[in-house]
């Protein structure tokens, strides 16, 4: 038989049979159960970070020791969730800082991406204002296994920024684990309030080295390069801040 | 045997008239429980499921029981208070009558695997029938059609993982065509003491969270010395491309599964006797959920007489792979040793099932050594057709072999039907999208290959060409319709399908004609071993054998393969056709597949 006439048969005989099954379908179909349930709601929390750190910009003054916490959360189904970010570093003594919380609906579009769509409350500065964003970004895994953050944000001012982190899991054993982290900042306008100058703002390198007591459970140890550039620095310097620095970090990696 | 009997609910009789009425049915022919040897199952509470009304049956309490499974407290969902359930056993031809009480507070269901019946007693809820209410009881009534092993499970949910499972043994109304003396049933399952929602919500949340075996850095330097750095980064960076893990072997691993033998754990060593030259006829069945097994006995050649039910051309061989649902009967017959060791080792190495033939209670042979896991190749990514060139199984630690590259060159009789088997099918553009990760780009069949981790120790390992239907009546001839399935997975996600969809997404059933010749060609666009189950029809393998293909209720598909069967749909209804991963079908790998009436019998 050759392919073309084997491809006619198959469609018309397909037609035939189709319609006897939708017959079929529909009288039985109403009252049974799904065989499988394969589409539940889950949901997922991670809090990446939550760390004693070392004063992050004046070099390890033990004043502005500091905790931090970076948490990332969602809750769906395969295809669409909504995500929930946090972060942000509490000096001990001062007022909350770097607090950013983004909520996102996110879709998976390709097989490792997801784009996300949602709202984003932005405080660089203790003692300035916060700002609603509106967000577009996505989050996945590109080639070579780097996990990829990326979204542009739009102020409820109309000021337009960005956010990139990229991070890499690294096996030194089935339970140590090396988690090399690298974010940045970038800013088409200044925003003299939030101390945040055009271009380049920041960039971080941080370095984590964990255990894994049990997958949910990894306590660990790093270090964390910070600098900021440009316009960014400047008002950093106007401020009486640092515009780099090092830090050590110690605290807890755990998802539920 | 009775020391650890369970008393059922809701059954009037005592234990002592129970045994007698066991001991009545055995010679009826009915529950057949000295084919286990005292101490075979975990508890034997099994022997007394019978019918009051007189004839073939059995009564079945499905409920969770509290059991000691290797040591420990558990609290396994059952049939009748044991772990595996009975032992069922009937003849050919008979008409049984099976009732199934629920005394869960969910639904329940038991579909019997293999087995030929109408769709309505075929056990799957929300394909065939509502399945079994909490506290309901459900009759099944059908005449046995065919003879051989087979087992029974339950349809719902999780409640397989949970300990639901037993043989079902059909005698043939002509006697076998192999001689025996002995036989004994080896069921092999996997058991977790987590709740297997658990594990399934971790994996839905960290999909490696069970693989213990990834590659590390301390591998990195391990292989830069045996092969080079040259090629251990070129491996690496070839995998991390891809964004895929070459140690993906199981999903589900000895992490937190404690394998079972018979119900009994390593450390229990389940154990059968045998006389000296006698040959014994092992009945083994895989009950695992999410489990392949490797089994060997060192040192006792094993001779496939059986696989999946169905009398095949004898092969003898030292090793054999057991997909989750398969069965395949061998007989062995010891002579010089005094003890062997059954030796079933999961696909990914992360843990065993053993137990011991010893002539005398308490003899035990050494475990055989364990092998390191094996890694998935090229092969395994579907660029079979693409990877001649050495590329096949790059710093793994197994060797390449002729089998793992069927494409290149094979024994001219072991794959006749060149068409079939050796065919190059570069796949289409249609990725299957967000639910699918990977494509097989060259898929080729893999029948010669014996599949990851196997084949490299010099043993003989059972192959899929080498199963030969032992009569070639009937079942050939061209098909005249052909469809292609593509099985799908998003390994990130725990995403699994047929063609980028869950079953959710597609839930319209998959169109079978009544009487046509049909093939149905798999493409596994995964890199995981997919165990495809027909319900209410042999599939036909297309294995190379031409008229002597054999009938398989389960296939396993290689990962990255490409391979079909034959089917002539004689069943009118609606079968449920899925992955035999258990978690794998939970999450969406499973149609439905109707079988329109034949013309002029039409449903009133």
């Amino acid at each position: 038989m050759t392919r073309a006439s084997r491809r006619r048969r198959t469609v018309t005989s397909t037609g035939v049979v189709l319609a006897g099954s939708m017959w079929l379908w529909c009288a039985q179909a109403e009252e049974l159960p799904p065989p499988v349930e394969d589409s539940a709601t889950r949901s997922y929390l991670l809090i990446d970070q939550l760390e004693h750190t070392t004063s992050r910009y004046s070099g390890g003054n033990k004043e502005d020791d500091a905790l931090r916490f970076n948490t990332a959360g969602w809750i769906g189904g395969d295809y669409r969730r909504i995500w929930l970010y946090t972060e942000g570093t509490k000096p001990y003594g001062e007022k909350l800082e770097d607090t950013d919380i983004q909520l996102l609906y996110g879709r998976l579009v390709a097989p490792f991406w997801d784009v996300q769509a949602g709202v984003r409350y932005f405080k660089p500065l203790s003692d300035g204002p916060g700002r609603t964003y509106a967000v577009l970004g996505v989050q996945g895994q590109a080639p070579y296994r780097f996990g990829v953050q990326a979204a542009t944000f739009l102020s409820e001012r109309g000021d337009v920024s960005a956010r990139a982190e990229l991070e890499y899991e690294l096996l030194l054993t089935e339970r140590w684990i090396l988690q090399p982290r690298l974010a940045t900042n970038v800013a088409v306008q200044e925003v003299q309030e939030q101390g945040i100058g055009r271009g380049v703002n920041d960039i971080e390198f941080g370095l984590r080295l964990r255990y894994e007591i049990r997958r949910e459970v990894a306590p660990y140890l790093g270090v964390s390069w910070q600098k900021r550039y440009g316009g960014t620095a400047e008002l950093a310097r106007d401020r009486g801040d640092d515009v780099q620095g090092r830090s050590l970090v110690a605290g807890v990696r755990l998802w539920f | 045997m009775p020391t650890l009997r369970q008393e059922l609910q809701g059954d009037g009789m005592n234990a002592r008239r129970r045994l007698l009425k066991a001991g009545a049915a055995v010679g009826a022919g009915t529950v057949l429980h000295a084919l286990a040897p005292a101490y075979g199952w975990v508890a034997s509470a099994s022997a007394e499921p019978l019918l009051e009304s007189g004839g073939p049956g059995a009564n079945l309490v499905i409920a969770r029981t509290k059991l000691t499974i290797d040591g420990r407290s558990a609290s396994p969902t059952v049939v009748n208070g044991v772990l595996p359930g009975p032992v069922l056993r009937f003849r050919e031809g008979e008409t049984v009558t099976i009732r199934v009480t629920n005394e869960l507070e969910e639904t329940s269901s038991i579909h019997w695997h293999g087995l030929l019946v109408p769709p309505e007693m075929d056990g799957v809820p929300g394909v065939s029938f509502p399945g079994i209410a909490a506290g309901e009881t459900f009759t099944y009534r059908y005449r046995l059609r065919q003879s051989g092993t087979y087992w029974y499970h339950s349809h719902s949910g999780n409640q397989e993982q949970a300990g639901l499972y037993g043989p079902f043994i059909i005698d043939p109304v002509t006697p076998d065509p192999f001689a025996y003396d002995s036989e004994c049933v080896v069921l092999l399952s996997d058991w977790t003491f987590e709740d297997p929602a658990r594990v399934l919500a971790k994996m839905k949340k960290f999909a490696p969270y069970y693989n213990r075996e990834r590659r590390t850095l301390a591998d990195v330097f391990r292989d830069a010395s045996r092969t080079g750095w040259r090629a251990t980064m070129a491996d690496r960076s070839l995998w991390a491309r891809m964004r895929m893990d070459p140690t993906d072997i199981a999903d589900v691993t000895g992490a937190t599964y404690t394998y079972l033998l018979n119900g009994q754990a390593a450390t229990q060593n389940w154990t059968t006797l045998f006389k000296p030259d006698q040959r014994i006829r092992m009945r083994f069945i895989n009950a695992g959920a999410m489990t392949h097994f490797d089994v060997r006995i060192p040192g006792l050649a094993m001779t496939l007489v059986q696989a999946d039910g169905q009398n095949v051309e004898p092969v003898t061989v030292e090793e054999f792979r057991i997909a989750p649902a398969e069965t395949y009967d061998m007989i062995v017959q010891p002579q010089t040793e005094e003890a062997y060791t059954i030796f079933a080792e999961a696909m990914d190495r992360s843990g065993y099932a053993s137990g011991t033939l010893a002539l005398r209670p308490g003899l035990r042979a050494p475990l055989p050594e364990r092998r390191l896991r094996p890694l998935r190749t090229m092969a395994d990514m579907g660029m079979s057709g693409a990877a001649m060139g050495g590329m096949g199984k790059p710093a793994s630690d197994a060797k390449p072999t002729m089998e793992a590259m069927p494409g290149m060159a094979m024994p001219a009789d072991a794959a006749p039907d060149s068409s079939a088997t050796m065919q190059v099918m570069p796949h289409g553009p249609d990725r299957h999208g967000p639910g699918n990760s990977t494509v097989a780009e060259t898929p080729v069949s893999r029948v010669n290959d014996p599949g990851t981790g196997l084949g490299d120790a010099g043993r003989r390992v059972l192959l899929y060409s080498d199963l030969r239907r032992l009569s070639a009546e009937g079942r050939e001839g061209t098909p005249e319709r052909e469809i292609e399935l593509h099985l799908t997975g998003n390994m990130e996600r725990q995403i699994w399908g047929f063609d980028g969809k869950k079953y959710s997404e597609a839930k319209e059933p998959i169109p079978f004609i009544y009487g046509e010749r049909l093939r149905v060609t798999f493409v596994n666009d995964t890199m995981m071993d997919h165990p495809m189950h027909l319900h209410g029809m042999w599939m036909v393998l297309e294995n190379g054998a031409g008229a002597k293909r054999p009938l398989k209720h389960t296939i396993n598909v290689k990962a990255g393969e490409r391979l079909s069967f034959d089917v002539e749909p004689d069943e009118p209804g609606k079968w449920a056709f899925h992955c035999h991963l258990l978690f794998h079908m939970e999450l969406g790998m499973l149609r439905v597949v109707s079988v329109a009436e034949p013309p002029g019998k039409a449903r009133t």
